[in-house]
C-alpha cells in the first residue's frame, strides 16, 4: 500500500528539503544577513534543475494516490520555475544589500513559493493544486511586502492579499462544485467522469467550471481580475516583481492548462468563448494600459497582464501547436522578464530606485552593456525578430489560426503593434533623450551580472535557435491532449 | 422533513454571497478578511455536504487542507495589516491609496 | 393536540402585553431629568475610567497568529490516530510519515523561538 516511487516525487522533495535547510540555517545563525542562505539555495535550485533534467523523457506516471503526475510537461514547467527562481536569487544578492532588507527569511519564502509553484505543475488532484496555490500565494505577500517599513510595499502587500485571498474563495467554490458534481477531485477521474457523462447535475459542473476560471483567471492576472497586478508589482520589491512575473505566472497557467484541457477538454465547447472573451479583454486592455505609464514598474506590470493575454489565445487554441506554443512563451518570457527587472534594479540606486522612464534618458551611452541588454528585452518583449519573444509569439498566432480562431488573432497582433510603442519609448529614451543631471554610477555585484548576462543569452539562444526548445515544449502536450 | 443534502448547499451559496457581498462593500481591512474566511467555511460547508452525500471522505479531507491554509493565511494577513496599520495607523482601504490606477 | 397549548399561548401574550403597555405608559407620562450621574452606565456603581476600546499590545496579535498555526496542525494529527492501528500492521511508514510532519512543525517552533516570538518581554 506504502510503495512510493520516489522519482515523482524528486523534484520537488529537493526543493523541500532545501526548505527546511535554509530554516536550520536560520535557527542556528538567527543574526545571518542571508549570505548562506542565498548560495545554499542557489546550489539546491541547480540540483533541483539537473533532477528534473534527469528525469526528462520517460513515460509519463503518476503517483502517491494518484496526487502528483510526472510528465514531461510537470518538467518543463519545473524548469521554467527553477530558472526564474534561481536569476531572481542572483538579482537579489547585491539588491538585498542595497536597500538593506538583507534577511534569509528571504529566500526561506522564495523557496517555499518555488515548491507551490512545482506542486502546480504536477499537481494531480485538484486538492495538490490548491495548496500549491496557497503555498506560493502565502509565501508571496510575504514578499511583496517584504520592506515593512516602506509604505507602497505594505499597500501592495495588503491589497494583493485581500484580493487574492477572494479569489481563492471562488477557486474553492469552483472545485467544490466540481466536485460535487463528479464525485471526486482526481483530474484524471474527473476527466474519466466527464466522458462518460457519469455527471449528477450538469449546470452545477458548469458553474464549478465557471468558478475555477474566475479563481485562475485572478492568479495569472487576466482582465476583468488583473486589478491587483499594477498596484502590487509597483508596490513590491523590484527583485520580487520580476520573481512574480516570471514563475508564479508559468505556475498558475501550468495549472489553468492542465485543468481546462487535459480534465475539463470534452467541455471546451462550454468554456472556450469565455476563455476567448477573457485573452481578447486582457491583450487589449494590458496594451492600452501600458501606454500610459510614466513608471517602469508599471508600465511592464501592464505589459505582464498583456502578455497572459497572448498565452490565453493559446489555451482557447487547444490544440498541440498552441500548448505547446503557450509552454514555450512562458519559458521566453521568464528570461526576458527578469532580465528587464535586473536591468531596473541595477540602475537605481540606495534611497532612489530611479522608477521613471524619462530617468533612462542618456542610459544607452553611460552603461553601454546595461542599455544593450535593456533594448534586447525590450525587443524581445515587443515580440519583434529575431529574440525569444516573437518566436513564441509567433508559435502561439499560428496556432490559433490552425484552430480557426482568426479575429482572435488578428486582435492579438494588433495588440502587438501597439506594445512596440511603449516598449520601443524605453529605448528610444534610452539612446535619444538628452541626460537629465550628472551621471551615476552603477555598481552592479557579480551575481547580478551573471543573472543579467544569463536572461540576455537565454533571450537571444531562444530566439535564434529555438527548435530544440521547441521540440522540448512539444513532447509536454501529449500530457494534456 | 429530514434536512436534505440540497438544504445545505443552499445554507452555503448564501453565506458564501454573504462574505463576497460584505467584501465588495466594507472598508476595513479587517472586516474584509472576516467576509473572506466566511466564503472559505461556506465552501467548507458544501464539501462537507458533498462528501456526505456521496458517502465518501475525499470532501472532508479537503475541509482539513483548507481549514489549515486559512488558519495560515489569518496569521500572514493580520501580520500584514499590523504592518500597514504602524505605518499608516489606519485600515481603511479607501485611504489606503497610494498607489493609483 | 395543538389546542391544548391554547392557555399557555394567551398567558404569554398577555404577559408581554403588560410589559410593554407598563414600559409604554412611563416612557409617555413620566418626568424625564437627566443628569451626568443618571446617563452613566452603572447609576449607583463604580465610577468608570476611559473607554473599553482601548488599544492592547500587539503582543496579543503575536500569541493570537502562533496559536492559531499550531492549534490548527491537530485536524491532521485526529484522523491519523483513528486509522493509526489498522494501518501500523502494513508497516512502519505510517509513524514515520507523522514523524515527518511533527518535525517540520518542531522546526518552525524552533524559529519561532529563535527569534525571539516567544518572550513577552
Amino acid at each position: 500500500m506504502f510503495e512510493i516511487d520516489w522519482n515523482i516525487l524528486l523534484p520537488s522533495l529537493v526543493v523541500a528539503g532545501l526548505v527546511l535547510v535554509v530554516l536550520c540555517v536560520d535557527i542556528i545563525r538567527p543574526d545571518n544577513k542571508g549570505g548562506v542562505s542565498g548560495y545554499l539555495s542557489l546550489l539546491g535550485v541547480g540540483v533541483a534543475i539537473w533532477v528534473s533534467l534527469s528525469l526528462w523523457g520517460r513515460s509519463p506516471t503518476h503517483g502517491l494516490g494518484g496526487m502528483l503526475f510526472l510528465d514531461n510537461y510537470a518538467l518543463f514547467f519545473n524548469l521554467i520555475i527553477l530558472a526564474g527562481t534561481g536569476l531572481t536569487i542572483f538579482v537579489s544578492t547585491g539588491f538585498l544589500e542595497r536597500e538593506e532588507g538583507g534577511r534569509s527569511e528571504y529566500y526561506l519564502l522564495i523557496l517555499a513559493a518555488t515548491l507551490g509553484m512545482m506542486l502546480m505543475a504536477a499537481g494531480a488532484d485538484l486538492i495538490v493544486i490548491f495548496l500549491g496555490i496557497e503555498l506560493m500565494s502565502i509565501a508571496l505577500y510575504i514578499l511583496v511586502g517584504f520592506f515593512r517599513r516602506r509604505t507602497d510595499s505594505n499597500e501592495g502587500s495588503m491589497k494583493y492579499l485581500l484580493l487574492g485571498a477572494f479569489a481563492t474563495g471562488f477557486l474553492l467554490y469552483g472545485i467544490a462544485l466540481v466536485y460535487g458534481s463528479t464525485g471526486t477531485t482526481n483530474l484524471r477521474e474527473i476527466e474519466l467522469a466527464v466522458a462518460q457523462g457519469r455527471v449528477y447535475t450538469h449546470p452545477m459542473l458548469l458553474g464549478g467550471v465557471a468558478l475555477l476560471i474566475v479563481g485562475f483567471a485572478f492568479k495569472v492576472s487576466a482582465v476583468p481580475f488583473h486589478m491587483w497586478a499594477p498596484d502590487v508589482y509597483q508596490g513590491a520589491p523590484t527583485a520580487i516583481t520580476g520573481f512574480m512575473s516570471a514563475g508564479p505566472k508559468a505556475a498558475a497557467f501550468a495549472a489553468f492548462f492542465r485543468v481546462m484541457v487535459a480534465s475539463l477538454g470534452d467541455l471546451s465547447g462550454d468554456w472556450s468563448g469565455a476563455i476567448w472573451m477573457l485573452a481578447a479583454l486582457t491583450m487589449t486592455v494590458g496594451n492600452l494600459g501600458a501606454l500610459s505609464q510614466r513608471n517602469i514598474k508599471r508600465m511592464l506590470a501592464y505589459s505582464s497582464v498583456a502578455h497572459a493575454g497572448y498565452v490565453l489565445v493559446a489555451l482557447v487554441a487547444a490544440n498541440e501547436r498552441g500548448i505547446a506554443g503557450g509552454v514555450f512563451y512562458l519559458l521566453a518570457y521568464a528570461f526576458m522578464n527578469i532580465g528587464a527587472f535586473a536591468v531596473i534594479v541595477a540602475l537605481g540606486r540606495k534611497g532612489d530606485e530611479n522608477l521613471e522612464i524619462s530617468g533612462y534618458a542618456g542610459v544607452g551611452f553611460r552603461h553601454p552593456g546595461i542599455g544593450l541588454a535593456m533594448t534586447l528585452f525590450m525587443v524581445s518583449l515587443a515580440g519583434l525578430p529575431p529574440t525569444a519573444g516573437f518566436f513564441g509569439k509567433f508559435q502561439i498566432f499560428s496556432a490559433a489560426v490552425e484552430a480557426g480562431y482568426i479575429w482572435l488573432t488578428v486582435i492579438g497582433v494588433l495588440n502587438s503593434l501597439v506594445s512596440v510603442y511603449f516598449y520601443l519609448g524605453v529605448v528610444v529614451s534610452m539612446y535619444m533623450r538628452q541626460p537629465v543631471g550628472q551621471a551615476h554610477a552603477v555598481s552592479m555585484t557579480p551575481f547580478a551580472r551573471v543573472a543579467l548576462l544569463t536572461a540576455s543569452l537565454g533571450t537571444l539562444y531562444i530566439g535564434l535557435a529555438p527548435t530544440s526548445l521547441l521540440q522540448m515544449a512539444r513532447q509536454t502536450v501529449s500530457a494534456l491532449l | 422533513m429530514a434536512v436534505a443534502t440540497s438544504h445545505y448547499l443552499i445554507l452555503s451559496a448564501i453565506l458564501f454571497s454573504i462574505g463576497v457581498a460584505g467584501v465588495l462593500t466594507r472598508r476595513n481591512a479587517i472586516v474584509i478578511f472576516m467576509c473572506i474566511e466566511l466564503m472559505l467555511n461556506a465552501v467548507n460547508l458544501a464539501f462537507v455536504a458533498f462528501a456526505r452525500h456521496l458517502g465518501q471522505a475525499d470532501g472532508q479531507v479537503f475541509v482539513f487542507f483548507v481549514m489549515a491554509v486559512a488558519a495560515a493565511e489569518v496569521a500572514v494577513g493580520l501580520a500584514i495589516i499590523i504592518a500597514v496599520f504602524r505605518n499608516r495607523e489606519t485600515v481603511d482601504v479607501a485611504e489606503v491609496n497610494l498607489l493609483k490606477w | 393536540m395543538l389546542s391544548d397549548y391554547l392557555p399557555i399561548v394567551l398567558l404569554l401574550v398577555i404577559a408581554a402585553g403588560f410589559a410593554a403597555v407598563n414600559l409604554g405608559i412611563t416612557h409617555l407620562v413620566g418626568p424625564r431629568k437627566p443628569n451626568p450621574v443618571k446617563l452613566s452606565p452603572y447609576e449607583s456603581g463604580v465610577p468608570n475610567i476611559g473607554d473599553a476600546r482601548l488599544r492592547f499590545s500587539v503582543k496579543f496579535y503575536l500569541v493570537a497568529m502562533l496559536f492559531i498555526i499550531f492549534d490548527i496542525e491537530v485536524v491532521f494529527l485526529y484522523p491519523w490516530a483513528v486509522v493509526f492501528k489498522d494501518l501500523l500492521a502494513q508497516g512502519t511508514f505510517v509513524f514515520t510519515e507523522m514523524v515527518v510532519f511533527l518535525g517540520v512543525l518542531v522546526l518552525g517552533l524552533a524559529y519561532v523561538w529563535r527569534k525571539g516570538g516567544l518572550e513577552w518581554d
